[in-house]
C-alpha cells in the first residue's frame, strides 16, 4: 500500500502541508475562501528545530495501538488503511493515549478526533499534503 | 480444524475472535454470553446516558461482525463450569458444548462492601453494563438527587452521564481524592474543582455509616438525602470458573505471555486477568479495555495456531469530565518532572533511565509519545529527554530512529 513518507532532510519548514491538509478537508472549493482568518486543525503538522523540520501525519500502521485500543470501534483497519468513523467517536482520547506518533489529535469540536485518511474521503482523491509540499520532503508511495 | 469456545462477549472476545480469523479461517468459533445484546463498548454506558451515542452507534462491532467472522453466538446463556479433562463447558440450562481450545473472558463484576442498611435503599445500581445504565436510566428525573458511592473511573462517568439529568448529585469516597487510582492529589484537586463547577457535590476521606431508604448518614457525621444510590466502589475479577478446577489465580487468574492459562488449552484475557505491568514490574489487575483486546487477540493468534506474545502491559486511562480531560499510564515512580499552568498539568515519573509513568491534565495532545516511550522501555539517554519533557515530539529522537519511524513502513 502507498504511504505518506518523510524526506526530513528536505523539509523547509514552510508548513505548506498544513494548509493544503487543511483546505483538502474542508469541503470548500476555494483555497483562500476556506483559510482565510482560519485557525487551521490540519491532521499533518510540521515539527521545527533548529536545524531540521519534518512533517508528521498518519502511519497507517500494519499493527495499529490506535485501532486496537478504540473503546468504540470508530477506528478500523482494512487494506491498510487506518479509518476514522466521527459518528461512532465519543471523543475519550483513548487513541491519543496510543498512537507512539502523536498522530491522532482532538479536531476542534472537543467531542472527537481526527487523523489523516490519506485523503480517501474527501475531494483531493490522494495526499493534499503530498501535492503541495513544494520540495519532495514529504511523498506517498510503496515501500 | 477445531473448535474454539469463548466464554465472554466483551472486547477481550472481539480480539480473541479478530485474532484467531488474522491466522485461521476455518476453525469453528462459539461466544457464549450471559448478556442478550449484540457485542458493545462497555464503557460506553456513561455516553449513552449523556447522549453521545445510542445504542446502535454503541456496538463494538458492526452488526454482520458475527457472521462476517463465521462466528457462533449463544446470547443469554451462562456457563456454570468447565471440565477440563473431557474439554466441555455446561451451561445453566444443561446443555454442555465441548471445545478443544477455551478463552475465558469473564470479565469483572461490581463490588458491593457491606453497607449497613444497604437492603434499605429502594432504588440502587450498579453501573458496569449496559442493563445496569438501562436500569437506571429509568429512575432518572430531573428532580432526582443521586448519590454515587466512589469516585474512581466508573463512577464520575456515570456522574458526567447523568449530570444534565437529574436533580443533585453528592459523591462519596473513602480516599483523599477523586480518582485516587490514576491521579495524584495536586492533579484530583484540579478535576475535583473542576467538576464541583457542574454542582457536584464531593464527601472525601468519608464513607457511610447507616443507609436508609432516602437518607445516608456519613461516618463524618454528615448527612446526604437521595433518591437514587450508584455503587460503584470497584470490581472484582470473574476467576470462579477457573478457580473451581484448579487453575492458578491470584487476584485473578494467572496467564503467560501468550495468554494461557495455568491449564492445558484454556486461555484467558481482559478484566478476569492479572497481566504483567511492565512500568512497575508487577503483576496487576489492568481493567482497561485496550488491554483487553490486545490480550484477547494475543490469545486468539495462539489459539488459532500463530505466535504472538503480549509483554508490554501498563495500566493506562484517557478520560474525560465534562470536556476536561485527563491522560495517565505507567506507575508514579522515582523522579518527577512537573509543570502547571492553569488548568494544565503534567507529571513526568522517570527511573533508572526510563520513563515509567505521566500524569497529564488539561491538553493531552500526543501523550502516545509519552506512553510509547513507557512501553518501550526507551533509554532516556538515546533521546533528548529535556526537549520531550517540555512537550511531546519526534524531535527528541536520534535522526536515525526517526529515519525508521517515518521514513519506513511498520
Amino acid at each position: 500500500m502507498k504511504r505518506i513518507y518523510v524526506n526530513e532532510k528536505w523539509c523547509l519548514g514552510c508548513h505548506l502541508c498544513e494548509y493544503y491538509c487543511a483546505f483538502a478537508n474542508s469541503g470548500k472549493d476555494d483555497m483562500a475562501k476556506a483559510l482565510k482568518g482560519v485557525k487551521i486543525n490540519p491532521r499533518i503538522r510540521v515539527e521545527e528545530g533548529e536545524k531540521i523540520n519534518f512533517a508528521v501525519s498518519c502511519r497507517h500502521c500494519e499493527e495499529p495501538l490506535c485501532v486496537k485500543s478504540c473503546i468504540t470501534g470508530a477506528l478500523t483497519i482494512k487494506d491498510g488503511l487506518i479509518s476514522f468513523n466521527k459518528d461512532k467517536c465519543v471523543g475519550c482520547y483513548t487513541c491519543i493515549m496510543s498512537c507512539p506518533y502523536g498522530c491522532i489529535m482532538p479536531d476542534g469540536s472537543g467531542h472527537a478526533v481526527q487523523k489523516c485518511e490519506l485523503c480517501t474521503k474527501n475531494a483531493c482523491g490522494e495526499p493534499a499534503c503530498v501535492k503541495g509540499c513544494p520540495n519532495q520532503a514529504i511523498v506517498f508511495e510503496e515501500r | 480444524m477445531s473448535k474454539i469456545v469463548i466464554i465472554g462477549n466483551s472486547a477481550a472476545a472481539v480480539g480473541c475472535i479478530e485474532g484467531i480469523r488474522s491466522v485461521d479461517k476455518a476453525s469453528e468459533i462459539v461466544v457464549i454470553s450471559d448478556e442478550q445484546h449484540h457485542v458493545y463498548s462497555r464503557p460506553l454506558i456513561s455516553y449513552l446516558l449523556l447522549g453521545s451515542t445510542d445504542r446502535q452507534r454503541m456496538k463494538y462491532r458492526p452488526d454482520s461482525f458475527y457472521a462476517d467472522n463465521m462466528t457462533d453466538v449463544m446470547l443469554g446463556k451462562t456457563v456454570v463450569a468447565i471440565d477440563p479433562k473431557a474439554k466441555n463447558v455446561k451451561l445453566k440450562t444443561g446443555e454442555v458444548i465441548s471445545y478443544d481450545k477455551l478463552l475465558v473472558a469473564t470479565g469483572s463484576s461490581p463490588f458491593i462492601p457491606p453497607m449497613k442498611g444497604l437492603d434499605k435503599a429502594k432504588k440502587c445500581f450498579t453501573f458496569m453494563k449496559l442493563d445496569d445504565a438501562l436500569a437506571l436510566e429509568k429512575e432518572l428525573t430531573p428532580k432526582s438527587r443521586v448519590l454515587v458511592i466512589g469516585a474512581g473511573l466508573i463512577g464520575l462517568k456515570c456522574v458526567e452521564g447523568i449530570a444534565d439529568r437529574v436533580g443533585s448529585i453528592s459523591v462519596v469516597d473513602m480516599a483523599d481524592r477523586i480518582l485516587p487510582s490514576v491521579l495524584d492529589k495536586d492533579g484530583a484537586q484540579l478535576v475535583q474543582s473542576f467538576i464541583e463547577k457542574r454542582g457536584v457535590k464531593f464527601y472525601l476521606n468519608d464513607s457511610t455509616a447507616e443507609i436508609s431508604e432516602n437518607k445516608a448518614v456519613l461516618k463524618s457525621g454528615a448527612e446526604v438525602d437521595f433518591d437514587i444510590l450508584v455503587v460503584a466502589v470497584g470490581v472484582r475479577p470473574n476467576i470462579s470458573l477457573l478457580k473451581d478446577i484448579g487453575a492458578d489465580c491470584g487476584r485473578a487468574i494467572k496467564v503467560n505471555e501468550k495468554c494461557q492459562t495455568s491449564i492445558e488449552d484454556i486461555y484467558a484475557a481482559g478484566d478476569c486477568t492479572e497481566s504483567y505491568d511492565i512500568s512497575a514490574d508487577t503483576n496487576r489487575v489492568l481493567a482497561l479495555l485496550p488491554n483487553a483486546y490486545m490480550q484477547g487477540e494475543t490469545a486468539g493468534v495462539n489459539m488459532g495456531g500463530g505466535e504472538k506474545v503480549y509483554d508490554n502491559a501498563i495500566p493506562m486511562n484517557a478520560m474525560g469530565m465534562f470536556g476536561y480531560h485527563m491522560i495517565t499510564a505507567g506507575s508514579y515512580d522515582g523522579d518527577v518532572y512537573t509543570e502547571t499552568d492553569g488548568m494544565n498539568y503534567k507529571k513526568l515519573f522517570y527511573k533508572d533511565n526510563r520513563l515509567v509513568g505521566y500524569i497529564i491534565i488539561g491538553d493531552v495532545e500526543r501523550a502516545g509519545i509519552y506512553t510509547s516511550l513507557i512501553r518501550q522501555r526507551t533509554p532516556l539517554n538515546e533521546i533528548d529527554f529535556e526537549l520531550i519533557k517540555s512537550k511531546p515530539q519526534l524531535m527528541a529522537f536520534s535522526a536515525q530512529r526517526r529515519a525508521k519511524e517515518l521514513a519506513q513502513r511498520h
